[in-house]
């Protein structure tokens, strides 16, 4: 049974098409990247997925459920792009990873033993244990991404989705990060992650999809970079024009 | 303190208590999403609520409880649409609340001093009836706001995320809008429409100045907002002032004496540093001070 399908999605916002006909289905285990340009509509397909943004056709199904009547949260483990931009009030990164319990705790229950140990062994597998008591805004960007990592994983997922999770993160977040992630999948568990670039995170992946201006360009093995950005030590961090080079990531 | 054998004084001191204590614990949520003024839009709503009140010869705090949970409502509908013309539509809000609340005040028989005791705040007026609303509204909101604080939290501080987790995303903005607009409209008696939004947002504002994480903001917000109500109620009685206005200077007083000690706190320790440490963001390998 697939963990996940999506069949013949559309997507648009204000009209304007950002996913036309998309289907995409992937069965447990499977570590699929979803790569594509900005602006091709690949942190869209993953919203879509998660229900964040509303499908103008087509359908989701979440573990063999239609997502409209989807509850069981707690198997989904999401990491978005980064934490919102410096909220008002303070927190710890310990309470920062509580949250990823709510799905599995509800409403009302207050947080127990088990729920302390999973963020405690959450916040272990990215290697920050020892900053449980610390603001999240005085950690690095990688150290915040790994942060929200653990939040997705104290709520036990069998099905991870990251947005970007390694844009603009230190070498040192990178391998943490790797590290979690083949835990993550040594336990059985599923991965969808939308890629500008791979990374140390090449060799965990077993599928690639192409987005291409809305649609699903190549679906199968991981593709071989080209141009400039094949070069090892190429950092992908300046802005992307709409105009990028729509083949960056064709066969 | 014999200024409290009088049973006006003492149900003064208690509604500031409970709204001071009641009020941060709220607050905090509010600030977290960055809409540290919407209690002062709703303070507005309730003003026309007000007006209708004692147009109509009715409470006016309920008719102001009503009409302000009914803006508050409309104020988070535009809100989650998240359109630009939210700002607008807020400004339409607002001014049109305060202004309908003068007209109607006005058509009323009520007198400018009875506007004035709602615009600023009428502590010793506080009628034994007043009191019971203010405390049992009071609990709610404290007990409401303490209880879902995991969850509440989670909305403010990632309303993405809390939707993945499958919490009832919308029915927790709603239930935020609503108990804003109760603690409006039952610390209206104490401080003020005008002034209500300090006591949300002051004690706040100067907890996380020293504290670290969500749940030691609250506790702290909230010692702060009780102690700015016990002193400022103290200060009316003694020195005769407008009580409303003296419990938010308090609390404006407690910002700036933590914001300078912290200040300072924070020179010193930079001293203490070895020279050269970078300033900012901790790096990776980076020792933290604590």
């Amino acid at each position: 049974m697939s963990v996940f399908q999506v069949e013949h999605a559309a997507v648009g916002y204000d009209g304007r098409p950002v996913l036309r006909d998309v289907s995409l289905a992937v069965a447990a285990g499977e570590v699929v990247a979803v790569l594509g340009a900005n602006g091709s509509g690949k942190s869209t397909l993953i919203r879509a997925v998660l229900g964040l943004v509303p499908l103008s056709a087509g359908s989701v199904t979440l573990f063999g459920t239609p997502q409209r009547r989807f509850r069981q949260w707690h198997r989904i483990g999401y990491v978005p792009q980064r934490l919102g931009a410096g909220s008002g009030v303070p927190a710890t990164v310990a309470e920062v990873v509580a949250s990823g319990r709510l799905a599995r705790r509800g409403l009302l229950r207050p947080p127990g033993r088990a729920d302390r140990e999973a963020g405690a062994a959450a916040l272990r597998a990215v290697g920050l244990a020892d900053r449980a008591g610390d603001p999240v805004a005085t950690l690095s960007g990688g150290q915040q991404q790994r942060t929200l990592i653990a939040r997705a994983l104290a709520g036990r997922p069998e099905l991870l989705v990251l947005d970007e999770p390694t844009a603009g993160v230190d070498a040192a977040s990178q391998e943490a990060f790797a590290g979690a992630l083949r835990g993550f999948l040594d336990g059985g568990g599923t991965v969808l992650l939308v890629a500008h670039e791979l990374g140390p995170l090449r060799p965990l992946i077993s599928r690639a999809v192409v987005v291409h201006e809305g649609g699903i360009a190549h679906d199968g093995a991981v593709p071989e970079p080209a141009g400039h950005h094949a070069d090892p030590d190429h950092e992908h961090v300046h802005p992307h024009c709409d105009e990028e080079p729509a083949g960056l990531w064709s066969m | 303190m014999d200024l409290f054998q009088y049973d006006f004084m003492l149900r003064a001191l208690v509604g500031a208590l409970v709204i001071g204590l009641a009020a941060p614990a709220l607050g905090i949520y509010l600030v977290q999403r960055r809409l540290a003024l919407i209690g002062d839009g709703i303070g507005h709503v309730a003003l026309t609520g007000v007006g209708a009140g004692l147009l109509l010869n009715r409470s006016p705090v309920l008719v102001a409880v009503i009409t302000a949970t009914l803006g508050a409502i409309a104020i988070e509908l535009v809100r989650a649409r998240g359109r630009t013309s939210g700002d607008l539509a807020l400004a339409l809000l607002f001014y049109g609340g305060i202004a309908g609340g003068v007209l109607l005040v006005g058509l009323s028989d009520a007198s400018s001093a009875s506007l004035n005791s709602y615009l600023f705040g009428s502590l010793t007026t506080t009628s034994p009836g007043d009191l019971i609303t203010i405390l049992v509204l009071g609990v709610a909101i404290l007990v409401t706001m303490l209880a879902l604080r995991p969850a509440l939290f989670a909305v403010c501080h990632d309303e993405e995320y809390a939707r993945v987790s499958g919490l009832p995303v919308r029915a927790l903005n709603l239930l935020l809008a609503v108990t804003t607009a109760v603690t409006v409209t039952i610390a209206m008696r104490a401080v003020g429409v005008l002034l209500i939004s300090a006591l949300m947002v002051v004690p706040v504002a100067t907890a996380q100045q020293v504290t670290r994480g969500f749940r030691s903001t609250m506790t702290a917000a909230m010692a702060l907002g009780l102690f700015a109500a016990a002193a400022g109620v103290w200060v009316a009685a003694t020195a005769d002032t407008a009580p409303g206005a003296s419990v938010v200077l308090l609390a404006i007083g407690s910002f700036l004496v933590v914001a300078l000690v912290a200040a300072g706190w924070r020179a010193l320790r930079r001293r203490a540093r070895p020279a050269g440490a970078p300033a900012g963001e901790p790096h990776e390998h980076e020792v933290v001070l604590r």
